[in-house]
């Protein structure tokens, strides 16, 4: 489907924030495309993003912004065009390398460990940090038990910022679902992320709760000092907490720049509301 | 021309393990249930009409309608007394009953009519057609068989594509939920899946014991597993796959045998699925489905 | 969603842990006792060594169908890798170490290597695939080991160890020995294979699942299992994981199948069939998945009451299926269960 919408560059979003300027970028796509059973899911998506910078990633249903999330993954592998991680191209890359290289995600469609329980789930991610092997871990050596007490821990602290930490030993399944949303973000920090990317974070969520998590989001970009991006339908959060926002339609980049320019501008207007029929 | 001989008591072999696949493959294209009692409802089927020709003297092909009749019933019997409980269950549970169906099936079967045993007459004698002075020979139970598999797909075919029932049971085998929405009754869909993989099961039961006529109470296990087999080689869920896989892994099956080793032909037999397998994940004309992230 | 009081993993998983030690414990104590009191039949004395055989088995395979999540159709393959090369192993032994218990451990720690090779041969491609279609790959692999099995060949002689496939062509010098011999598999075994052994080997296995399920190898099995793409995308090498576990039970099947093997005179490879992959699956999923106490004590029971069944003789098979059924629906179907649980007499004790 050729998008009608025509594509309307506003030029701030290649520009980083002030105090990411001096600083690489986190990262970098450059013409990214993927077709998928025949249509072109995403197609010619540029977007540079700065160290500590927080994006929206908008659209209408169906824009293709989960796509784009999985190209950064690597659940696709791009058709076309490049994605430099901290300067280095993620060609072939597997999901586990670039999560190891520095991206760790959320889900749309909750997935935790639904069995294991809240804090394993974020020791789980932890897995990476810990060197004890397999025979320390039967054998209950030394090493096993000081590295099982630093993961905990740890694990605790970072449930912490977002208040879960008495809810440890509860199997992740049987949270309530706002909990279930939190934890998945606990345990993608859990990996060390350079990028953090949010699919849908306030999904089901009622005022009061996204209103928290707007302060948690806040909380977690001050205390890691790290890049998010995070796709929303709840544009008082993307409007409130994002520097830089970019408006996908039909695979396309079809504007970008500060929530101000973004609110005004005529081609996301056209795409969120439809066009007004001409007399 | 041992070469086309091999080739075709291969393809007639392969036709048997096509019949038992396809009650596989559509079972588990719809519950998306391995029935691993399937190989012994050939047994059953062959019984049947073991006992209606040999014993009450019944023409043979009404000796095979009557299997076929009680196989479909039994084929409903067993599925809404063990398997539609468990439409919810996790498919290991479903698995383990259908194990334990099978068991119970031979062990049935075991009482009823001993372990000794039976020697089963063709169903249409032991004559043969002699080809090029009689170098090639193909007897007349591997013509039938040959030809009653071609029917039988063909039939399927055609009531899959173009019945309301057919287009049910690929809607549900599709999606279960939405089949109901739109006013099919998915019980009754599965039910009559069950039948007419019952029903095919006993004209395999009956072709297979003409080509190889021992009788016992097992006698369905292991053409069930290598019918499974074929079904996951063309990709389970296919029918055509079926088709194709059980061909393939009877020709194999038979060529190995001739030219390998006869002790090894099972092994021949599933090193070649792994390979498949290996190549093509979902099988030789399966769909690779691809989890939504 | 009604409000459920949210259980505490940690605390029942421990209480399980420990519950699981002990109960073996003292079922070993108490076999013991009885068996040196003359109380057990010889019946079931013989059967010991067996069931826990049985029962390393089920928590072998515990490891990859509960806490991997994968279904394996052939374990008994790696059995009775175990069980030819233990035995094998314990022959060439013999005049080596003539202390018959240092000789068993021995020949199983071989046998658990043998069936770990095998393991990890089998997982490289089996691993790769997904679902049903793995559960069909190790079916197929357990016949193709039995199938094997059946036509291998092994002696030993003056100029060392023979090998043949097909037809025994080892051609052994005079006063050489042939110890595998194809379909006759291996007969004149030594049974030196004991219940304090067998206890032994399974206080191991218990002990390796238990601590490997609480480290990070045990955490990212069930990781793998519970969300595959979720593990993926927090840097979980599936693969590796897949195969630790894949390997590991693949060799506490393989010292399980050496020490089933040294209690009997004779052993063929028709002994681990289909059909036995098929009995240590139903142990697993009877007992729970991931559940190893469950598995234990469905291996007992499930060992135990086909012999109790002997005065039934031709029934006892139909029984066997009838109450394979029958639990299967009872433990799964949603009516059925409410319609037991109307007569369990701590129901109201349960909901709260």
């Amino acid at each position: 489907m050729k998008p009608k919408t025509k594509y309307v560059p506003v030029p701030s979003m290649s520009i980083l924030p002030e105090r990411d300027a001096e600083r690489a970028p986190v990262l970098e796509c450059i013409k990214l495309g993927i077709t998928l059973g025949g249509i072109k899911a995403v197609e010619d998506f540029n977007l540079t993003i700065g160290r500590t910078e927080i994006v929206g990633l908008i659209g209408p249903n169906g824009a293709g912004k989960t796509t784009v999330f999985n190209l950064l993954t690597k659940v696709y592998q791009p058709t076309t065009g490049t994605i430099l991680l901290n300067g280095q191209d993620t060609h072939g890359m597997s999901t586990m390398q670039v999560n190891k290289a520095g991206i760790a995600r959320t889900f749309q469609n909750i997935r935790l460990f639904r069995n294991l329980s809240v804090i394993d789930n974020v020791k789980t991610a932890m897995n990476n940090d810990m060197r004890y092997n397999m025979v320390s871990a039967i054998l209950r050596l030394p090493n096993y038990r000081r590295e099982e007490v630093a993961a905990h821990r740890r694990a605790l602290k970072l449930l912490s910022i977002f208040d879960m930490q008495n809810m440890a030993d509860v199997p992740a399944g049987s949270l309530p679902y706002g909990a279930q949303r939190r934890l998945e973000i606990v345990r993608a920090l859990a990996t060390n992320p350079s990028l953090l990317l949010l699919d849908e974070p306030a999904a089901g969520m009622n005022p009061s709760e996204t209103a928290d998590l707007m302060d948690n989001i806040r909380k977690v970009h001050e205390m890691f000092q790290i890049a998010i991006i995070l796709i929303e339908h709840d544009m008082s959060l993307v409007m409130n907490i994002c520097e830089g926002i970019c408006v996908l339609n039909f695979g396309h980049v079809i504007a970008k720049g500060t929530p101000d320019e973004i609110q005004s501008n005529p081609a996301v207007i056209e795409a969120y509301l439809g066009r007004k029929k001409e007399a | 021309m041992t070469f086309l001989n091999f080739f075709i008591s291969g393809i007639s072999l392969g036709s048997i393990y096509a019949i038992i696949a396809l009650g596989y493959t559509m079972v588990y294209g719809i519950a998306k249930m391995l029935n691993f009692a399937h190989g012994d409802v050939i047994m059953v089927g062959a019984y049947v009409c073991f006992y209606a020709t040999s014993r009450y003297g019944l023409n043979p092909f009404l000796g095979i309608v009557i299997a076929m009749i009680i196989c479909t019933l039994l084929g409903i019997i067993v599925e809404r007394l063990a398997y539609k409980p468990l439409r919810q269950a996790p498919s290991l549970a479903v698995l383990i009953t259908a194990i334990g169906m099978s068991y119970f099936l031979q062990n049935t079967a075991l009482l009823l009519w001993s372990s000794n045993p039976k020697v089963f007459p063709s169903i249409i004698g032991r004559g043969a057609f002699k080809l090029f002075d009689g170098e090639l020979s193909i007897s007349h139970i591997t013509a039938l068989t040959i030809g009653a598999c071609l029917v039988i797909m063909a039939v399927l075919t055609l009531f899959i594509s173009k019945t309301k029932m057919g287009k049910a049971m690929r809607a549900c085998s599709e999606d279960k939920g939405a089949a109901q929405l739109m006013g099919i009754n998915v019980n009754a869909t599965i039910s009559m899946t069950f039948a007419i993989g019952s029903g095919l099961a006993a004209v395999a039961g009956a072709l297979l014991c003409s080509a190889y006529p021992t009788l016992m109470p097992t006698t369905g296990s292991l053409p069930g597993i290598k019918a499974f087999t074929a079904a996951v080689f063309g990709g389970i869920g296919s029918i055509p796959g079926a088709f194709l896989g059980g061909l393939m892994l009877g020709v194999i099956e038979i060529f190995a045998k001739a030219y390998i080793s006869s002790q090894l032909s099972d092994a021949v037999v599933f090193g070649v699925l792994i390979v498949v397998l290996l190549v093509k994940p979902a099988g030789l004309l399966g769909k690779m489905t691809q989890e939504k992230v | 969603m009604t409000m459920r009081r949210l259980i505490n993993l940690k605390r029942v998983e421990a209480r399980r842990i420990y519950l699981t030690y002990a109960i073996v414990i003292a079922a070993y104590i108490i076999c013991q006792v009885m068996s040196s009191t003359k109380f057990l039949s010889s019946s079931m004395r013989g059967m010991l060594v067996p069931i826990c055989a049985y029962m390393v088995m089920a928590v072998s395979l515990n490891l990859v169908v509960g806490i991997l999540g994968e279904l394996s159709l052939g374990h008994a393959g790696f059995m009775s890798v175990g069980a030819f090369s233990g035995v094998a192993a314990a022959v060439l032994m013999q005049s080596v170490i003539p202390f018959a218990p240092v000789r068993l451990a021995i020949a199983m720690i071989i046998a658990a290597v043998f069936a770990a090779a095998a393991g990890f041969i089998i997982g490289i491609p089996v691993l790769r695939l997904k679902g049903d279609y793995l559960a069909i790959v190790t079916l197929a692999f357990g016949e193709i080991i039995k199938s094997i099995l059946n036509n291998f060949y092994f002696g030993i002689d003056s100029q060392g160890l023979q090998f043949s496939m097909l037809t025994d062509t080892t051609r052994l010098l005079p006063g050489g020995k042939l110890i595998i011999k194809g379909p006759m598999g291996i007969g004149g075994i030594q049974k030196i294979a004991t219940f304090p052994a067998g206890f032994i080997l399974l206080m191991i296995s218990l002990m390796i699942v238990f601590n490997l399920v609480n480290s990070r190898s045990g955490r990212a099995f069930m990781a793998i299992r519970d969300d595959r793409i979720a593990a993926e995308s927090i840097g979980l090498d599936i693969t590796k994981y897949k195969m630790t576990a894949f390997v590991m039970s693949a060799a506490l099947a393989g010292a399980a199948g050496a020490l089933f093997a040294m209690n009997y005179s004779t052993i063929v490879a028709n002994k681990f069939d289909f059909n036995t992959s098929i009995l240590i699956l139903v142990f697993v999923v009877l007992g729970g998945q991931g559940n190893m106490l469950g598995g234990i004590i469905a291996a007992a029971v499930l060992t135990i009451l086909p012999e109790k069944l002997r005065s039934f003789s031709e029934y006892r098979m139909l029984l066997y299926a009838i109450v394979l059924i029958v639990m299967m629906l009872a433990t799964n179907n949603a009516e059925i269960k409410e319609f037991i649980s109307r007569f369990n007499p701590f129901r109201h004790k349960e909901a709260e």
